[in-house]
Parts: structure tokens; sequence; C-alpha cells
């Protein structure tokens, strides 16, 4: 006689079951099927498409009642289990019970609402199942509706995309830097974050989400931490998932963070079995079905009284939004002994990354060309030796086999019509006509071609072509790359962060072709600042990209502990501010006080965890970091002028003081330090300063480019001007123009050195609509920087960061 | 092994570190770029630089005082530099960094 089996939960999982089942032992079980929708098993995966109107429910029904009909299936569907009688072996339906001899639990799991203020406002939606579906497909049957979906992960994801196809405005909200960084690298995640914006979804990362807002009980807006309101007539939580386990914890069934079971699919109880979301096998939890079918499998033969055994196994994600060809398998994050391959081709955005370790591929990350991630995930789940393919294994399964793989050999291969560069559409036989013409260097192919005359990206597919087409004849030319992760100058990676508007870290990494998956500590510096001097607006300063002084705002010595130097501006101090110093150099045991080289006092020997308080002591006195520590502006030194000099020509330390608190704050390519002295005497020492203005009768002498740390220079005059005024434009516009375009770690004189005085004075003294532009740049920068990072960080809710994060030593003590 | 809760995750900025006191010295707890952790002595062998303020890049740190890189998972220094820092046993758990605590207390005895 058949027994009785009841399963709870018609999803994907025990849909699975069940058909191994019928198959394996048909007859075998009278089965009553449970489900909470108002229906049986679907494709629940395929919600999205039927989500962006690519298919309509009818056509992803797995289960139909014929199916049910013709393997005797009870289905009671609607009808949710409330309760589960162990000792009985009964369940408790909403509409009557039903005794078993062996039961399933497949109840899957439930979307995870933030309990935020507003959350159960109307229109405040999940993303599970065909009502959750159907509700955001009628929201977006309205015109202009908006809507708001928080979660950047793949369920988010793919509502955003699906809404955006019916015609919403959708704003996605990610808490964290990247989207999908669970599966995703900053690197890919960059790219899909592009390729959503290209379709017109604004993503918003790195936001917080604080209250949803309504009216009349019906969603209208949600506020972030920040103030910023996203107005909506839906907002989609997609922020993850947690095991339904009610019913079993209710029974009394071992549950952990999902119902706990057995490699045979048992739970604590031997007549129930559980498979799906809703269990944890050995620790882990599933949100994929490939594991979930593999369940099935062995849930199935448990039940006919076969040994089974479930082992977790590799799974790979996709992300089913049309054009978005993204993949992610196995582990891709960095460790001992682990190498990474990494080849990006910006004009396609793609970007793949390999991850090796022991000969074997142990994981992969990529986006924009998938079509071998099968080749690569059946390597990595095979743990395939692939030392013999190590060389060529990034191109795929096409390249293995005794291709060259070097690369001039390939650019020989290019017939004459392939495309050298993209921006101009120039072809490989157009360069090497222009060659056969005369063009001999790359200048002259770009000014007869116009090839790598744009972007600059091509610039070394044209020189192999030049390499090939020439012979012998032709020398790369030797440039000095910006670090061992790029083939890119300094000078190139500032022009194409420009003419490209690359404004982020990934982006520049990305569409520059970095050879590493987040630079190093040569470039990381260089690209923060790069980056913020050209959008000051937009780009976010990366502490962690910084040297510790900057990272810190202190110098660090050489036994760890910091040199703490306030800004007294123009030199210019009070007996109050001595005062609250000398308190300060006492309360926090400063081991020695001194005068710098700067006209202020350095406190040396501060311990860092002292540091916030110390800084608190100090603005609550008036003053601020005098940003020793920076590729900043440092000091600007004065004399005592016409206020007291008997010789003084002019208010040097009032224009000293006056310079300062119009440049502090701000970040330049190196250290920026200036003086302005009352006469040609120079007792402020102005004609070595990277700024020097000397005062005379008739105004100011303005000089640049001096130096006298490594390398010792006089300055040199820029021009001569009448007012304070002029001073004050020419010297913001002067530094505006160094901030633009020198190289990180170039102190102006190095910089001048290189594009000559003659070009400066062009840009800042004699174009003066250019000069006020520079001016209005720099004014425009200083509204962000031109703050106090001291009382930042001083903040009481900031200070336990500087602490250690936790203390043992009296632990051990005991 | 007996493994010690220092702290929540978040705590540790990404491409950053914290460091945990202990008797015998600070331990350097990192957090890279893809959310992993490593323990290793806050001492730079070449001058004692403490390694917790360095770039942190891959899986690597620069020392903050002269640019010795370490690999964190193994220790060692890269490149042409010869040095050796210890490291501890370290985990993520439900969003906890946890450190060996008999490793970390058996440093006295080593
Ligand atoms: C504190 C001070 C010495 C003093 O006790 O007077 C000082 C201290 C340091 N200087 Fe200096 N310099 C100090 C005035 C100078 C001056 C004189 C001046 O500013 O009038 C110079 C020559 C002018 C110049 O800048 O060219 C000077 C030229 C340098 C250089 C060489 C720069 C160059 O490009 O040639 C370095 C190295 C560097 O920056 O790469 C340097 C680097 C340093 C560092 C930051 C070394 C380091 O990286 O740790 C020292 C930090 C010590 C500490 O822990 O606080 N220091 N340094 C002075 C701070 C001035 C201030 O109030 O901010
Ligand atoms: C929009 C969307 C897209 C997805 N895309 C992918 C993808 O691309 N790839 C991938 O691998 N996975 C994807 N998933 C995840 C995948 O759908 C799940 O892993 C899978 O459905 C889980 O199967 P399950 O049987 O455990 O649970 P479910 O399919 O959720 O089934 C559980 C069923 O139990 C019912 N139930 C719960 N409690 C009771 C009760 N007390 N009484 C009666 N019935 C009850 C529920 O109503 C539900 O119908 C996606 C999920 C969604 C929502
Ligand atoms: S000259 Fe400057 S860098 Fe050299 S020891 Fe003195 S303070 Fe340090
Ligand atoms: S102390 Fe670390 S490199 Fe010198």
């Amino acid at each position: 006689m058949a027994q009785k089996l009841v399963v709870i939960g018609a999803g994907m999982a025990s849909g699975r079951a069940l058909e191994h089942l019928f198959e394996e032992a048909p007859g075998a079980w009278d089965v009553t099927l449970f489900n909470a929708e108002p229906r049986g098993n679907y494709n629940r995966i395929m919600l999205s498409p039927v989500l962006s109107g690519e298919k309509t429910y009818e056509e992803i029904v797995t289960h139909d009642d014929a199916w049910y009909a013709e393997h005797g299936v009870t289905c009671r569907f609607g009808e949710k289990v409330t309760g589960i009688d162990r000792a009985a072996k009964v369940v408790h339906g909403e509409n009557g019970d039903v005794a078993y001899d062996k039961l399933i639990i497949a109840t899957g799991s439930t979307p995870f609402i933030i309990p935020m203020p507003g959350h159960d406002l109307k229109g405040v939606l999940a993303y599970r199942d065909l009502e959750d579906t159907n509700a955001m497909i009628e929201a977006a049957a309205k015109p202009g509706a908006r809507a708001v979906v928080i979660g950047g992960g793949l369920l988010g994801l793919e509502a955003a995309a699906g809404l955006k196809l019916r015609g919403m405005d959708v704003t996605v909200v990610h808490i964290m830097g990247h989207l999908m960084e669970r599966q995703l690298d900053p690197s890919a995640g960059y790219l899909l974050k592009k390729a959503l914006e290209d379709r017109g979804i604004t993503v918003l990362c790195e936001a917080n989400s604080e209250q949803i807002l309504g009216e009349d009980g019906h969603v209208t807006a949600l506020r972030l931490k920040d103030g910023t309101e996203l107005p909506c007539d839906i907002l989609v939580m997609a922020v993850g998932i947690r095991p339904n386990t009610k019913l079993a914890a209710e029974a009394g069934l071992a549950v952990g963070r999902g119902i706990q079971v057995d490699d045979g699919m048992v739970t604590s109880d031997p007549d129930i079995l559980a498979l799906g979301e809703c269990i944890e096998h050995d620790g882990q939890i599933f949100g994929l079905v490939a594991p979930l079918y593999d369940q099935a499998k062995v849930l199935a033969k448990t039940l006919q009284g076969d040994a089974a055994t479930y082992v977790t196994r590799e799974v790979s994600t996709k992300l089913k939004v049309t054009g978005c060809d993204l993949f992610s398998a196995g582990d891709f994050s960095d460790g001992e002994g682990r190498e990474d391959i990494v080849f990006r081709d910006p004009g396609r955005g793609v970007y793949k990354r390999l991850i090796l370790q022991d000969n074997k591929l142990i994981g992969a990350v990529m986006y924009g060309d998938t079509a071998d991630s099968n080749w690569f995930f059946g390597l990595i789940k095979d743990g395939a030796d692939v030392s013999d393919m190590r060389d060529t294994l990034i191109f795929g399964p096409g390249f293995q086999g005794g291709a060259s793989s070097d690369p001039l050999a390939a650019v020989a291969a290019l017939p004459p019509e392939a495309e050298i560069c993209g921006c101009n559409g120039v072809c490989k036989g157009k360069i090497v006509a222009a060659i056969e013409a005369g063009a001999t260097t790359l200048d002259a192919i770009k000014a007869t071609t116009k090839a790598s005359a744009s972007c600059g990206t091509c610039t070394g597919l044209v020189e192999q072509v030049m390499a090939v087409t020439m012979g012998d004849a032709f020398v790369m030319p030797t440039v000095q790359p910006m670090c061992k992760c790029t083939d890119h100058t300094h000078e190139d990676v500032r022009r194409l962060i420009k003419s490209q508007q690359l404004k982020s870290m990934p982006a520049v990494m990305q569409e520059l072709g970095w050879k590493t998956p987040d630079g190093c500590p040569s470039c990381r510096p260089a690209l923060n600042y790069y980056l913020l001097a050209d959008w000051p607006l937009e780009y976010k300063d990366d502490r962690q990209s910084r040297f510790v002084n900057e990272r810190n705002h202190a110098n660090i010595q050489k036994d760890g502990t910091y040199s703490v130097v306030p800004r007294m501006w123009g030199g210019v101090t009070t007996p109050a501010e001595l005062r609250a110093i000398a308190d300060a150099a006492e309360k926090y045991d400063v081991p020695m006080v001194k005068m710098t080289g700067g006209q202020r006092i350095d406190l040396l020997g501060v311990k860092k965890e002292d540091l916030p308080a110390m800084w608190a002591d100090l603005n609550a006195a008036g003053m601020v970091s005098g940003h020793a520590y920076t590729k900043g502006l440092r000091t600007v030194k004065t004399c005592v002028g016409t206020e007291f000099c008997r010789f003084g020509t002019q208010d040097s330390t009032g224009l000293g003081i006056k310079l300062e608190k119009m440049l502090w704050g701000s970040w330049t390519p190196h250290k920026l330090k200036l003086a302005v002295t009352g006469c040609p005497r120079n007792c402020a020492e102005a004609t070595c300063k990277d700024i020097g203005i000397v005062c005379v009768d008739s105004g100011y002498q303005i000089g640049v480019a001096g130096a006298a740390g490594m390398d010792l220079k006089e300055t040199e005059l820029l021009c001569t001007v009448a007012t304070e005024e002029e001073v004050m434009e020419i010297v913001a516009a002067f530094t505006q123009l160094y901030r633009e375009n020198a190289r990180y770690l170039h102190r102006i004189y190095k910089w001048v050195a290189k594009v000559g005085l003659d070009w400066c004075k062009a840009q800042v003294v004699d174009d003066l609509a250019n000069r006020k532009a520079l001016a209005a740049r720099f004014e425009l920068s200083q509204s962000i920087y031109r703050t106090d990072p001291w009382a930042e960080h001083a903040k009481p809710s900031e200070r336990a960061k500087w602490a250690p994060i936790a203390d043992f030593t009296k632990e051990a003590a005991e | 092994m007996s493994w010690v809760d220092i702290g929540a995750l978040e705590d540790i900025p990404a491409q950053g570190a914290r460091v945990v006191k202990t008797a015998q010295g600070c331990v350097a707890v990192f957090r890279t770029q893809d959310d992993q952790v490593f323990a290793l002595d806050d001492r730079c062998p070449h001058k004692g630089g403490p390694l917790s303020e360095g770039i942190v890049h891959g899986h690597s740190v620069a020392c903050p005082l002269h640019n010795w890189v370490f690999d964190m998972s193994s220790g060692a220094a890269q490149g042409a530099d010869v040095g050796q820092v210890n490291t501890y046993p370290a985990r993520i758990e439900n969003g906890r960094v946890l450190l060996d605590a008999t490793r970390l207390s058996a440093r006295s005895a080593a």
C-alpha cells in the first residue's frame, strides 16, 4: 500500500524532488502537496523575464494541473500549513489536518524587509513571487511612475532592469561600494554600473537608507542618511532572504540559520525531510537553484531507503538582464600563492579575471564577454592542471593548441581593413600607407591619419603596426610607465582621466587597462590625487589610498608616534594660542616642542590614540591643522613688513595671512610652500619658495619655481602687479594650473622646467579670461576642501576608530 | 584553536587595518578590498614600522616607513627585501572578525 507523503511548499526544490520520486518509484507514494501561493510550481527564477515583459506567466509554469492529476497528487494550493504535530504525525492545514508517514518541508525563504520607519507602507514590495511581480507590473503601467530599488544584488538589479524596460524611472540604492559585491570584484562592478546607467537607471552606491516616507498610507519617497529624498511610487526591497524555518522551529526540529539536515536531507526527526532554501547543511545555506536540484536527487533516494550523500558543489552566477553579460564562479579573492590573470579591453567594455592556485583555476570573474564562461567553470569544477596553457588561458578555449601568443604576430596577421583606432575609425591599411608615404614617427602617424590622436588607448597597437611594417627601422619609444600596474605614463593617465571623464578609481583601472585588481602603493595615491583635482565635486577622497601621514593628518615618527603642527596663519600667533599649545603639550605628555622651519610649532611624539582628543583641544582654542604632512599647502612664511619694519614697503604679514587663508586645505601634486617678504632684503626667504612674493614700492613681484630642499634654486619672475587683489588671483590661477597639469610628486620647479615659464605666463598672466577661469576652478575645489580635517576626525563619534579595536593586555596579565 | 571575537568586520576599513593590543605588542588586523582578513605582528622587521598604517593593495601591505612590501598571508617580505613577520589565523564569521587566541597568547612563550 502506498505510504502517505505530505509536502509543505510547491516550489522549485520540492517540484524537482517529486519528479525524481515519481520516476523512480511510481505509485509508491500517496502525495498531498500544500502551497501557500494559490498555484502550483512555476520557474521562480524566470519571474524576471515576466517582469520585463519578455515572457508570460503561462510560459514559466513547470507543473500544470494535468501533471499533478497524472501522478495522483492531492493539491492544497492557496492553503498554508499552520503547524506540525510530530507525535501524532499530522500536519495542520488552514482547511484541515492531513496525516503523514513521511513529511517534506520545502518552504523556501522569505525576503528580508529592513524594519526602517515606513516599511509597512503600501507600495513597499519584496521580490519573491508572482504577486510581487504583478504588483510591480501594475505600478509601471502608470505613466511617469518612479521606482526605487533598495539592494544592488542579483534580485534588485533584475527588478530594476525589468521596471526600466516597462518604462519606469528607476533608482537603485546600494549600501556597498560596488554592485553585486558578493559575486563581483570592483572592476566588474564598475562595468555593470556603467551598463545600467547607460540604460537610464540611476545607481547610487554607498548610499544608506534612513526612512521610507509616505502619504495616506502609501509610499512617496525614500530618504537617505545624507538627507537626499528619492521620490517614488513603489519601493522594492531586495536586500536578502532568510530561510523560512518557522514551522520547523515551532515543531521543535533542530534549526540553526536554516532547518538542519544531514547528508541524506533528513532533519532531527527521522520521518521529516527538508530541502531547498529553508535548510542548513553543514553550516551552509542556499540561494541558487543548482544545489537545490542536487538535494532533490538525494532526498528522493533517501525516501526510497537508498543511501545517498549530498555534497555541496561550486555554483556560478549570471545576471538575467539582457545585454549585461556577467559571470562569476569559484573563489575570486586574492590569497597566499594565488595569482591573477587580468585582461581588459576598454574599447569593448570587457573585463576578465582568472584566479590560479597550484596551477589550477579556482575562480573567475568576467564582464562583457562571457562566451567562454562554461569552459572556465568546467576547469574550476574539474580542478584541471592548466600550467600548459597558462600564457593563453585567458583568451579561452579557441586559443589553446599551439596558436601563437606573440602580439606582434597577431598584429601582422590582421587584415588591412582591421580597425586600429576606434575613435577616428582608422584601419591598419591606412596606417601602413601613411608609413610608406614617409610618416615614420608616432607623431607623424597621428598628424597624418589621426590614429591614437583622440583617447590614446590604441597607442600601443599603432606602435605595433609600425614595428611590423618598418621592422628594425622602428624603435619603440621608451616611456616610463606610471608603475608596474600600467603601461601608461602619468601624463597619459592625467589626460585620459579628463578626456574620458573617468571619475572613480575602478573607472580608471578598467578603462585604462590596469594589470592589477586594485593598484599598488605607487599608483593609488597618484590616482586619488588626479581624481580629486579633476572632479572636486564628484569624486570622494579615498583615505585608504593615501600614505599614512595624509590618512592620519599627522606626521608619523620613526617610533610610530606622530607630530602635531597647528596652523599659525602667516607665522603670527597669540598668547592664548601659545597657552593652548602649552596645555596640550603637558596634557598629552609631548616629549618635544620645537619651532619648525616654517614659522610654527611642532608637538612631537604624540600617541595615535591621543590625536583626536588633542585636536579637539586645539580646535577649541581656535586652531586648525597646519597640514605639515600633506602634498598640499604647507606654510606661507612672512616677515613683519610695513606693520613694524622700518624698511617694509607693503603689508607682507597681512598678505601672507590672506594667501594662507585662501590656499589652506588644498591638495596639490607635491607640497606647496609660499612666502611673502616686505622688501628685497627678503627676511621671509621668499626667493627659494614654490611661490614667493617680494614686496616693492610699486607693488608685488611674484616669483615661482624656487627650491631649497634637495635642490637649491632661485625663483623666476612670473610677473609684477600693483595690487593685493591681483596677487591673490594670480596665485590662485597659477596654483590651479599646477594642480591640473603636473604629475604627482613633482614640485613646482620640476613641473615648470618641463612646461616652460613662458607657457605658464601665457596661461595666467597674459590670458585674462583663462586666469579668471583657473581661479574660479580653484575656488570651486576649495569650496569642498577648505575645511579642517582635524575637526572632522576629532568628533566623538569618530574617536573610537583611532584606538585599538581590541585590547587583550588585561586578560593576558591575569 | 580557540577563536576570540575582536570586533565587527565593518569596524575595519576596506584596504585598511586596526590593531589589537596584547601584552606582547600589537597585532595588526587587515581587511582587503575583497573582504578577507589577515593578522600580522604590527612591527616591520626592518626598523619597527607599524604595518597597520601601510597601504593595503591586493593581499600585500607596504610598510609606512620605508616601503617594504609584505605578503599578508605568508608574512614574507617581497622583492629584494628579506624579512618575515609573524602571522596569526584570522577569519570572519557572521560579520565578526575572529583571531586564534591560542596563537596570540603563545607568542610570549615563543
Ligand atoms: C618639521 C620640519 C623641520 C623642522 O623641525 O623645522 C620638517 C620636517 C620634515 N620634513 Fe621638511 N621640515 C620642515 C621644513 C622644511 C623646509 C624649510 C621650509 O619649509 O622653509 C624645507 C626646504 C624647503 C622645501 O620644501 O623645499 C624642507 C624640505 C624637505 C624635503 C625636501 C623637499 C624637496 O622637494 O626637495 C623633504 C622630503 C620630501 O618632501 O620628499 C622634507 C620632509 C620632511 C619630513 C616630512 C620627513 C618625513 O617624510 O617624515 C620631516 C617630518 C618630521 C616630522 O616628523 O615632523 N622636508 N622641510 C619643518 C616643518 C615646516 C612646517 O612648519 O611645516
Ligand atoms: C526573481 C527571482 C529570480 C531568481 N533568479 C535566480 C537565478 O537566476 N538563478 C538561480 O539559481 N536562482 C534564482 N533565484 C532563486 C531561486 O528562485 C530559489 O533558489 C528557489 O526558488 C528556491 O526554491 P525552494 O523550493 O527552496 O523555495 P521556493 O521556490 O520559494 O518555494 C517555497 C514555496 O513554499 C511555500 N510555502 C512557504 N511556507 C509555507 C507554508 N507554511 N505552507 C504552505 N506553503 C508554504 C511558498 O509559498 C513557496 O511557494 C531567483 C529568485 C527570484 C525570486
Ligand atoms: S632635514 Fe628634514 S627630513 Fe631630514 S632629518 Fe631633518 S627633519 Fe627629517
Ligand atoms: S620600518 Fe618598515 S620598511 Fe623600514
